[in-house]
């Protein structure tokens, strides 16, 4: 009995957070379409760190978005913890955003004319985290990347890796279990850049999933598995053998 | 996530875009406020008529020589045509004859400058009459006193004068006991009539009056009356008054058919209605353009909320892409939307209140109640729908297609 509970235990464990089958994501009709993603199957488990690159145009933000929950795709299906959300509506698909992912943006994307830590604290309002909590945790996050002194500044009264980093705290201050990040050293200095991706190592040593798009090798390099992509196609696909043993 | 911090980022929402919010409340509010100053000032001008028709009193009739209507006068019968007399005035006097006729007063009228020193003035009502006059046509003194028959048998050279007249000519010093030149013709000033208003377009206080026999002496010589003016005993047997002042007129012109009439007869209680029913058509008109303004208004706040929302998509897009469910971006835009608009609705109506205090082209706006309730209630259902549907639109959007909206 308790071999059974163990053994269904451990497929339970093995089970992907991320299971992405025959993705298909076309833009455009007839023959002036393209597609961004032609056929993607990829399976992530819980507790991976994973690198995605590929030249500009391969669809990397598009299967991030797909991943993301934020689009869905032409064909194909997606699974998240074991839930279909291919097939989700928009209501609920808003809960699992809120609940499971932090998201990094390629362009930030912050509130405007909001202070960054209204804008950290933003998902955590919605999901119904109390003020006090709320405020404390976005402080936090901001201390981590670095912006303790610049917590009441607006997305426009920041640089560009300032920015960024926002970005980053708002997706970490509600401890997701899945971070996704696109680009998120596109507009960092090495010292920054470094400095995440130790904030990245952290949260994967955590137990957390940690998917990265890059297009920069020694990012890359920090994750444990490197998939390849081109022309909406998954080209490679390997462990990071000087990260794991 | 509660209603109450959806409330909270409503507010924000309003005051992190405060030029927006200000432009989008001063435009509701103008629109609120247009309509109800507009029906305001159509509902006081016809109040104004309506009121000072009621000063004339309804059991008043009027003859006036020659038939038909005002302005149309039988221009065949010219030859056998008698003007109206103090002996036909007289004669309506006969209670025997005319039961229903409680006093009569003749009217004899000119043009003439009132001058005094330096000032002069143009009374726009200059007539000659006699006693009864007062009561019959409703007009009182606020100082001095009436001329009497007495006045009236001597031809005395006095004058009963109205407020605008006095202030003309005697500035802010009492009239009461002064001269004046009228025509040519020097009169002492016994009486300042009460304040009367305006009708329409005719200033009821620029008025001289003065006994009809004094007029007739000096000033006229012995030309017809221009009206009688005849008062019923009540207002029910204005009608009663009337028929027996035709009968005897009639008689006395030997006139036998109305056609051949060579005066005509004007019952107050007729003209009110003419009167009313008129100026109704202008509320009537007014509205309309109160209409027309509020749809234009209307408009105008779609035509905010639409590009707000729309100028906002990207942000309704990162809400969505951080986990904000559909109802709380839907509950935050409707909340801005009805404050918004309930702030430009109140704005409005204080403004139409305050703006209804002013007098408009002589007119004393009265507020409509229901203008207010329309003005306001159109303008909110407006604004939230306007700003709740398209927000609505946006927060359906899945977030990767409102974020790319530029
Ligand atoms: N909304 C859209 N409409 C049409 N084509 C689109 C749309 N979004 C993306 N594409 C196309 O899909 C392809 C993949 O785009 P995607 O953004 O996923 O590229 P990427 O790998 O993230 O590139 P980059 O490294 O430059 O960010 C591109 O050819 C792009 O032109
Ligand atoms: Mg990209």
């Amino acid at each position: 009995m308790a071999e059974a509970v163990e053994a269904v235990d451990s497929v339970v464990d093995k089970q992907p957070v991320i299971e992405v089958q025959n993705a298909i994501k076309r833009y455009g009709v007839g023959d002036a379409s393209i597609f961004a993603l032609n056929g993607v199957s990829l399976s992530i488990e819980a507790g991976e760190y994973v690198a995605i690159m590929g030249p500009s145009g391969s669809g990397k933000s598009t299967l991030m978005n797909i991943i993301g929950a934020l689009d869905i795709m032409t064909s194909g299906k997606y699974f998240l913890d074991g839930i279909e959300i291919s097939s989700m509506d928009e209501n609920h698909l808003a809960i699992v955003r809120g609940r499971k992912i932090g998201f990094i943006f390629q362009s930030f994307n912050l509130i405007p004319r909001t202070s960054a830590l209204a804008n950290v604290e933003l998902p955590m309002a919605y999901q119904g985290v109390k003020p006090k909590e709320r405020r404390e945790r976005a402080m936090v996050a901001l201390d981590v990347v670095g912006l303790g002194d610049r917590v009441n500044h607006e997305p426009t009264e920041l640089s560009g890796g300032q920015q960024q980093r926002v970005a980053v705290a708002r997706a970490l201050a509600t401890r997701p279990a899945l971070l996704l990040a696109d680009e998120p050293t596109g507009a960092l200095d090495s010292k920054s850049t470094g400095d995440l991706l130790d904030l990245f190592d952290q949260i994967n040593a955590a137990g957390r999933t940690v998917v990265v798009i890059t297009h920069e090798l020694d990012v890359a390099h920090r994750a444990k598995r490197i998939i390849r992509m081109r022309d909406g196609k998954i080209v490679g696909d390997e462990i990071n053998k000087e990260r794991v043993a | 996530m509660s209603v109450f911090e959806i409330i909270r980022f409503a507010f924000r929402g309003l005051f992190i875009n405060r030029l927006r919010t200000a432009l989008t409340t001063l435009g509701i509010m103008i629109g609120v406020a247009s309509v109800i100053i507009l029906l305001a000032v159509g509902n006081g001008s016809s109040k104004a008529i309506q009121s000072s028709l009621d000063r004339l009193g309804t059991n008043s009739l009027q003859v006036r020589s020659g038939g038909g209507g005002f302005g149309f006068r039988a221009r065949a019968s010219a030859n056998t045509q008698k003007p109206l007399t103090i002996l036909d005035t007289v004669a309506l006097t006969d209670k025997t004859q005319a039961p229903d006729i409680k006093q009569v007063a003749p009217i004899a009228s000119t043009n003439g400058t009132c001058v005094v020193g330096t000032n002069t003035s143009t009374p726009s009502t200059f007539y000659g009459t006699w006693p009864s006059y007062y009561e019959a046509s409703n007009t009182s003194i606020q100082s001095g006193s009436y001329f009497t028959n007495d006045d009236v048998t001597q031809a005395r050279r006095v004058a009963l004068i109205g407020q605008t007249t006095a202030t003309a000519l005697f500035g802010t010093a009492s009239p009461i006991g002064q001269t004046m030149r009228c025509s040519g013709i020097q009169f002492t000033v016994i009486g300042l009539t009460a304040v009367k208003g305006s009708s329409g377009f005719q200033d009821g206080d620029s008025l001289v009056l003065i006994p009809i026999t004094t007029m007739e002496n000096t000033i006229t010589g012995n030309q017809p009356l221009t009206d009688i003016l005849v008062e019923a005993t009540k207002s029910t047997t204005a009608t009663a008054a009337q028929t027996e002042l035709t009968a005897i007129l009639d008689a006395r012109h030997g006139i036998t058919g109305r056609k051949t009439a060579d005066f005509s007869v004007f019952n107050q209680a007729s003209l009110l209605s003419t009167a009313s029913s008129s100026s109704q058509t202008f509320t009537t008109l007014l509205g309309m353009v109160a209409a027309i303004s509020l749809l234009v208004g209307g408009i105008g706040i779609t035509n905010i909320m639409l590009v707000t929302v729309i100028e906002r998509t990207r942000e309704i897009g990162i809400r969505k892409a951080i986990g904000a469910p559909k109802s709380a971006i839907l509950t935050q835009f409707l909340i801005e939307a009805t404050i918004l608009s309930l702030l430009g609705g109140i704005l409005g109506v204080i403004a139409g209140f305050v703006g209804s205090h002013f007098t408009i082209y002589g007119t004393k706006p009265v507020i409509v109640p229901a203008s207010v309730f329309l003005a306001f209630g159109v303008s909110i259902l407006i604004g939230v729908f306007f700003g709740g549907y398209p927000a609505s639109r946006a927060a359906s959007l899945r977030p990767i297609e409102a974020l790319r909206y530029e």
